[in-house]
């Protein structure tokens, strides 16, 4: 059971997203396509990558 | 016949058959109810990521998401947040319900609903509100269906497009009927695999066709700065304005938590064969979020390439008309057509399931006999109830209820989700909880259809706190008043000594 404290990981995604005045700008831009947007694309990816974590860390070894 | 009418009749005839040839995969026996609704809880991750994104990224989101990216700037991108943090609830929230739902023998969330608090009521009205919801998203799939048939034109145009509308819906009812839950489960393969063509070569060629996205939102900044503001809404721009930073984060939060309610979305996670698929697809599924994200784009991409045109619903079939050669605009028509009857069936499945399971019957652990046969015809009547829907009122209904549907769902939320966690709440409370939220939402969306001109319901709501004006979503609102509701009335229940009724499941049953 304690391997579930792993799963606090997962507020960060909600965090990075749910605050718009820290990501609401046009700079750094990326291939021409402002902060705003590929900051929260890269978010979809990450979030993507912590979940695969968090479930390495806390899958059972019977799990299929 | 165009090459694209042609690719297009190819590609959509092989589906059809392809939906009644999987009454036939593993051999089922269909007339069990767990393997006609759920394809028997036995598909593993690459199926299951299949049917999900066919059943949650629909031909309607594809189209509607660029549409409001094209019309609200910035603050249309709410959709990739919300897509984005849905997989941690699924990863948590689903997961466990999935664990419940195998121990005990669920097919709905309203079957957990029964078992969990022992309340008919309770049950019903978690039951109807599931319903209720999924029929103006069935309507939206068979809309996005009747638009392709009358571009393309000839025979699929006849009456406006209706007549292939209604030969697509007695296919869709007859397979669903035949084969059910397999049938979308297959199509969905084909229905994924066109998407992704399609969105891929899209976000390649148009942005490059238009100069690069550096070209792109430049042009756009000009023409959205150039554009007319609506009267009391916030200009639309490429950044939010301040005064929409509650609102993005809120349409963000509240869609999340109720993605995964609604009927559909339920069915198809349920038809996986363990808890670690779930939670392996919940990693995995959010590859069909970046597409959405760059398909949002697209609305952009459509400003800037000039597209002008009173229904914001067609940039997308535009965009492909004018970048695209004829045989792959049959691609991409095909690709709608067939990202409708995924979900369509599915939705209709899950509906039909709550009725049957729910409201008709009452859940019960041993299931009762012709319970399947009933869920079956129901689900020609689900089809048939959408399809007069599309015939009978205009576009705008669907999409207005479909609209106040999502506000509606989050009010399930305490009992299901928070059910999951707790036994606290008292069930009455849970149900005036949940009246107090579908009041509080109906009448915050009725409010902006009054306030606004030309009159249309909206999913914000300008809340006055003091000197402080919150615009947030209406979804989420209702979800604040129905939690205050339902934990000042589990107080007064407390208080009172009232039963709290019989609980079902144990411990033992939330467990790995």
């Amino acid at each position: 059971m304690k391997r579930r404290a792993w799963y606090w990981l997962l507020i960060a995604p909600f965090v990075a997203t749910l605050w718009p005045p820290f990501y609401n700008h046009a700079d750094p831009a990326l291939f021409g396509m402002p902060f705003f947007y590929w900051y929260q694309l890269l978010w979809v990816v990450l979030t993507s990558l912590l979940l695969g974590f968090v479930l390495l860390m806390t899958r059972e070894r019977t799990d299929v | 016949m165009s090459s694209g009418t042609i690719i297009f009749l190819i590609l959509v005839v092989g589906v059809t058959v392809m939906g009644f040839l999987a009454s036939g995969w593993g051999k089922a026996n269909l007339q069990q109810f767990d393997e006609w609704a759920l394809g028997g809880r036995r598909f593993g991750t690459l199926v299951s990521w299949f049917l999900l994104g066919g059943d949650l990224y629909t031909a309607y989101t594809f189209i509607a998401v660029p549409a409001l990216v094209y019309g609200a700037g910035a603050l249309g991108f709410f959709a990739v947040p919300y897509a984005t943090i849905a997989y941690p609830v699924v990863f948590v929230v689903l997961a466990r319900f999935w664990t419940v739902a195998k121990k005990r023998g669920y097919i709905t969330s309203a079957d957990f609903v029964r078992d969990r608090y022992g309340d008919r009521a309770l049950e019903v009205a978690i039951a109807i509100t599931g319903v209720i919801a999924a029929l103006p998203y069935i309507a939206l799939q068979l809309i996005g269906m009747k638009t392709v048939f009358s571009q393309i034109g000839g025979a699929f145009g006849a009456g406006g497009g209706f007549v292939a509308l209604g030969v697509a819906f007695v296919v869709l009812a007859a397979y669903t009927y035949t084969s059910g839950l397999r049938a979308p489960a297959m199509i969905a393969f084909v229905k994924d695999a066109l998407i992704y063509i399609t969105v891929i070569a899209a976000i390649v060629v148009v942005p490059a066709a238009l100069g690069g996205w550096g070209h792109v939102f430049s042009s756009v900044q000009t023409a959205l700065a150039a554009r007319p503001a609506a009267p009391g809404a916030a200009p639309a721009g490429i950044l939010l304005s301040p005064g929409m930073y509650f609102a993005y984060a809120t349409m963000a939060f509240g869609s999340c938590l109720s993605l995964f309610i609604y009927p559909h979305s339920i069915t198809s996670l349920l038809a996986a064969k363990s808890k670690f698929v779930i939670q392996r697809n919940a990693a995995l599924l959010p590859a069909y979020s970046l597409l959405l994200g760059f398909l949002a784009l697209l609305g952009f991409c459509a400003i800037a390439a000039g597209i002008a045109t009173k229904d914001p619903n067609a940039i997308v079939p535009l965009l492909f008309a004018k970048y695209f050669p004829d045989w792959f605009a049959g691609v991409a028509n095909a690709a709608i057509v067939i990202g409708a009857l995924v979900p369509a069936a599915i939705m209709a499945i899950g509906a039909a399931n709550l009725l049957a399971s729910n409201v008709f019957e009452e859940f019960s652990a041993q299931r009762p006999p012709g319970e399947t046969r009933v869920a079956k015809l129901l689900t020609l009547a689900v089809c048939a109830c959408a399809l007069i829907f599309v015939v009978e009122l205009p576009v705008q209904y669907a999409i207005t209820l479909q609209l106040l549907g999502g506000a509606w769902m989050l009010q399930i939320f305490p009992a299901f989700a928070l059910g999951l966690y707790t036994r606290w709440f008292h069930p009455s409370a849970l149900l005036l909880g949940w009246a107090a939220g579908m009041l509080t939402g109906s009448g915050m969306a009725y409010s902006t259809f009054l306030t606004s001109t030309p009159h249309k319901f909206g999913s914000v709501f300008p809340l006055q706190l003091g000197s402080l004006k919150l615009i947030g979503f209406i979804a989420l609102y209702a979800l604040i008043a129905n939690l205050a509701v339902a934990v000042l009335a589990t107080l007064a229940f407390g208080a009172a000594k009232a039963s709290k009724g019989t609980d079902g499941t144990t411990a033992q049953d939330y467990a790995v």
